[in-house]
């Protein structure tokens, strides 16, 4: 399937994947960050629940130094 | 004497705020908010770099959330939906902070704030819970409304972010100062010491600076001085100054008891 992560598009081999398995699958388990899926926010107490689909849209931030 | 910076119900002993951006490392970061002895300090919310991001370190390794109170910010942001959306992923990244800087901006070269926009994110902020400090321009008048929308403190600039060309309308601070009910701070604008010192002898309730520090050729140095300037300014504001008596001149030591 077909996501776009942060403006970009990405493929995967998996036809399925949670919110948690995407997160392992962009090793980015265990750091600190925050979702927005088409534009909702996805509580980090729900990314084993929540299955991406085909052509979703997600956003994955993080703190950075800023003024 | 103790005398606490209020925010949003939560006090805090230091009235200097300050950014984590644009230092040479994080190593240099900790050590300039170290000596600033700041204990609230922003953030901004950005993308995550896909695939390079294994065993880097992070902005929240050096700082941790639980040392600091994290100010997350909009910067960048050139609407109320941007920045609502911003704070609103800043508050799931921060386990439900609420405590946010907003600020709109409306041009690229001067970073000016967009007003309009900034009262319309303001607006659907407070109504969602945040604790919305605000970033606005030096307009009484927009001050006051972003108050009245339920903003917990009122950030005019002392000039264009990043300028470091000090307070150039100490009036208008003024006035807002002497409307306002909730904490107003200088936000942006201050390049040296004296500006901080001057914000604070005006009334101002905090400053908040990140290039000012960050740019000076000694930034730990900088941060030091900052965090004496305020203090400075403050406990000047609170003695109490002198009147200005331009043109009669008053001499210290007695006009008596002078040798024939």
């Amino acid at each position: 399937m077909q996501l776009t992560i942060n403006g970009k598009f990405r493929d995967f081999q998996e036809s399925s994947l949670s919110v948690a398995e995407l997160v392992n699958v962009l090793t980015l388990t265990g750091k600190r960050i925050a979702i927005e899926l088409n534009g909702e926010i996805v509580p980090r107490s729900q990314f084993e629940t929540i299955q991406l689909m085909d052509g979703d849209k997600l956003e994955i931030v993080g703190a950075v130094g800023g003024g | 004497m103790s005398d606490l910076l209020k925010i949003a119900d939560k006090t805090y002993r230091s009235r200097l705020l300050v950014g984590t951006g644009k230092y040479k490392d994080f190593t240099e970061t900790r050590a300039a908010i170290d000596a600033s002895g700041a204990e609230i300090i922003t953030v901004a919310i950005r993308r995550t770099n896909i695939g390079q991001t294994v065993g880097e370190p992070s902005l929240l390794d050096y700082l941790p959330p639980e040392e600091f109170t994290y100010l997350p910010n909009t910067a960048g942001c050139y609407s109320a939906d941007d920045a609502v959306r911003t704070l609103r992923l800043a508050r799931e990244l921060l386990d439900g902070h609420k405590l946010v800087k907003l600020e709109v901006l409306g041009d690229p070269n001067t970073l000016y704030p967009n007003m309009t926009e900034t009262l319309a994110a303001a607006k659907t902020l407070v109504k969602d819970g945040f604790d919305v400090m605000v970033y606005c321009s030096d307009d009484p008048i927009i001050a006051k409304q972003l108050e009245e929308i339920g903003c917990c403190a009122v950030m005019p600039l002392a000039s264009l972010i990043g300028s470091g060309m000090g307070i150039l309308n100490p009036w208008n601070l003024q006035i807002i100062i002497e409307n306002a009910k909730i904490p107003v701070l200088v936000d942006a604008g201050v390049g040296t010491a004296s500006d901080a010192a001057i914000a604070m002898e005006l009334g101002c309730q905090g400053v908040l600076m990140n290039t000012a520090i960050a740019a000076a050729k000694h930034p730990v140095l900088m941060a030091g001085a900052m965090k004496k300037a305020v203090e400075a300014g403050r406990e000047a504001y609170l003695a109490g100054r002198m009147p200005r008596k331009l043109y009669s001149a008053s001499p210290s030591s007695p006009t008596t008891g002078l040798i024939a």
